[in-house]
């Protein structure tokens, strides 16, 4: 099935569209990495794709649902139960526990999650000695591979993440898009990720250019 | 993970503000929810205990005082009245029961009230144990006397005069206890019942032995001189007596029995008593007879209900003024929760957009916000009630020993319910306006911009 389906995206805040897409495709147990120098729209893309936004005109649809169609609300439920979203700055609710972080994610799913699958992505990604700690007690890279947990943890068909790599040097920007890589690969998700760091170009499965899709 | 757990993990990212918060609301509440406990308390028992009697016959001077001092036996009676000076009044045809007592000696600090038996009929005081009085020095005694004291039937007191501790003992004049009435909740239970006789016996008649005695002992010799004069109005109403003679006391006269040492009818007029407590036999009495009594002057007649209403009207004052600023401590908790959610939200803007990135809807936002401020109430609410209830509790367990004033904490008002709902709303207004901004949050910018 095809995970992400694109027509003639425009979008921008002004006269002159941010984004400004013919096409784009994203099939299911695929990855992309989607590259662009700063300003050129890729968090306005990946907003528009994740429903955050909506475009000015054009297509988007998502494992065949068009989001044109969904109402807010809909659109929220759609999100919770189908995306992982991992953000730059990981995000992770500073009240919550990295479990509970994770089962916050597993109750917006609106999706049964087992309590073994919590352990178990713990451990696949080597932070279950920090399970209970808060986010303010986790190095920065315990921090990201919690984010990436928690977009994982209701076995998502399509995950996105922005700028993962932006603050990391190079081994640990290359330990975390493997991580990312085999974490979706193994769940049969589609993973799309956008970014500005061109030491991802060729680590996915194809290489989307932004700034010349435009 | 529920959203209640979420509300506790982000009130206790600022655990002094939530504290703060708590403490108000806990401190406004338990303020109003204390003075509703005792002013509804207060009004009920000073209710309770004037519900059998319509008006009082007692010397000049402040009918207040009289009427606490007669039926609340919370003052000093302002001095005693000629039996004859009231005698006209009392068996008047719009009299359905007259009862005639005598104050001025206690046992520890327990007053002694000489009086007919039908006294008890006032507040549905039943012998418990034992039987009225038959003869002189015999005594009844109230619930609470008998915990006090530990006395039961057959036990024996020496009365001290005056009603607080430390008095002149009135040696060789002890008493003997016939019987026990049962718990009424009233004044009833605070007081020793003896007969008349007793009391006049115990001091000789007109109180002349005690030169110590109050400044009201004055007031009585007075009155001898004066009583002549009113003998002949005794006559005059000779006929009114024999038609209350024929009156029906019903149930009354359970309690009085066959044991009564007085009756109406038997009564000394040439002696003094405190005060006559009367019940009307219909309410329309209430409109003229008063007046008619205090425009003769020699006794002075007092409304319980009247004096009640003003002195409740003047403490209402009071407490009407710390309701208002009990009021004022809520509506600063609820500013409070407005400003730590309002403040909690723009440092917390990022985690709504994650929310919503989650799959959070609005209305869940919403929610989870609204569920933060209804906490922070909810639980000042909750320690508000339990201080102001246990504080209640406290006060009435120290008022009973020191004043015989019962007040509990052990109850629930109907007005507590929706005093409960009225704060339950103060915290739901006060967490609406960051509640509806969370509400609009523009995810897309908020994770742009927020750090």
């Amino acid at each position: 099935m095809t995970a992400i389906t694109v027509e003639q995206l425009r979008f921008g805040y002004t006269d002159k569209p941010i984004v400004d897409i013919e096409a784009f495709r994203l099939e299911q147990g695929q990855s992309v990495a989607a590259i662009g120098p700063s300003g050129c729209g890729k968090t306005s893309f990946l907003n528009l794709l994740a429903g955050l936004l909506r475009p000015d005109s054009g297509q988007i649809a998502l494992l065949g649902q068009p989001l044109a169609a969904l109402s807010d609300t809909e659109l929220d439920r759609f999100r919770g139960g189908n995306l992982g979203i991992v953000l730059q700055q990981f995000r992770l609710l500073r009240g919550l526990s990295v479990i509970d972080n994770l089962r916050l994610a597993g109750k917006l799913s609106r999706r049964a999650i087992e309590p073994e699958r919590y352990q178990h992505l713990l451990k696949r990604l080597d932070i279950a000695a920090v399970a209970d700690h808060k986010p303010s007690e986790l190095s920065q890279g315990q921090a990201q591979r919690a984010a990436i947990a928690r977009a994982l943890v209701h076995k998502p068909s399509i995950v996105m993440a922005d700028e993962p790599t932006s603050a990391l040097d190079d081994r640990n920007a290359q330990e975390v898009i493997e991580l990312l890589n085999s974490a979706v690969t193994d769940a049969g998700a589609a993973l799309l990720v956008v970014t500005h760091d061109q030491r991802i170009r060729g680590t996915l499965n194809a290489d989307f250019d932004l700034g010349t899709a435009q | 993970m529920s959203w209640l757990r979420l509300a506790i993990a982000n009130l206790r990212l600022s655990p002094l503000t939530s504290a703060v918060n708590v403490l108000l609301m806990a401190l406004g509440t338990a303020s109003i929810v204390l003075l509703l406990l005792v002013g509804t308390q207060l009004s009920d028992t000073m209710s309770k205990n004037a519900r059998g009697v319509d008006l009082v016959l007692g010397a000049q001077g402040s009918p207040v005082q009289l009427v606490l001092a007669t039926v609340y036996h919370a003052d000093a009676a302002p001095g005693n009245i000629a039996l004859n000076d009231a005698r006209q009044w009392m068996e008047d045809r719009r009299i359905d029961q007259a009862i005639p007592i005598s104050l001025g000696d206690s046992y520890t600090g327990f007053r002694i009230v000489g009086t007919l038996p039908e006294f008890a009929n006032l507040y549905d005081a039943d012998l418990a144990d034992g039987r009225w009085w038959s003869d002189s020095l015999e005594a009844v005694i109230g619930a609470a006397v008998a915990d006090a004291t530990g006395f039961g039937v057959g036990d024996t007191f020496e009365s001290a005069h005056g009603l607080v501790e430390g008095g002149h003992q009135h040696a060789d004049e002890d008493y003997r206890i016939t019987g026990v009435l049962e718990r009424t909740g009233t004044v009833a239970d605070r007081l020793i019942l003896t007969s008349l006789e007793s009391i006049w016996a115990v001091h000789g008649s007109g109180h002349q032995d005690h030169e110590h005695e109050d400044e009201h002992d004055d007031d009585h010799e007075d009155h001898d001189e004066e009583h002549d004069d009113d003998h002949d109005r005794e006559h005059a109403h000779a006929d009114d007596r024999e038609d209350h003679d024929e009156h029906d006391h019903g149930d009354d006269d359970e309690h009085a029995s066959g044991d009564a040492a007085y009756d109406v009818n038997t009564l000394r007029y040439d002696e003094e008593v405190t005060a006559v407590l009367l019940t009307f036999r219909s309410p329309t009495a209430a409109v003229s007879l008063p007046r008619q009594i205090n425009a003769g002057g020699s006794v002075l007649a007092a409304s319980p209900v009247t004096e009640v209403t003003r002195l409740l009207g003047l403490i209402g004052v009071g407490l009407d003024g710390l309701r208002t600023f009990a009021w004022l401590l809520i509506i600063s908790a609820g500013l409070s929760i407005f400003a730590a959610l309002y403040g909690s939200l723009r440092s917390r803007r990022g985690d709504i957009a994650m929310l919503r990135c989650l799959g959070a809807t609005r209305w869940e936002v919403l929610v989870a916000l609204l569920l933060e401020g209804l906490l922070l109430t909810a639980l000042g609410v909750a320690l508000g009630f339990v201080a102001g209830h246990i504080t209640v509790e406290l006060l009435g367990a120290w008022l009973e020993s020191a004043r015989g004033v019962s007040f509990t904490g052990v109850i629930w008002l109907s007005a507590e319910t929706w005093l409960l709902l009225s704060l339950l709303i103060v915290g739901i207004i006060a967490a609406l306006v960051p509640a509806l901004q969370a509400y609009r949050t523009d995810v897309a910018k908020t994770l742009a911009e927020a750090p």
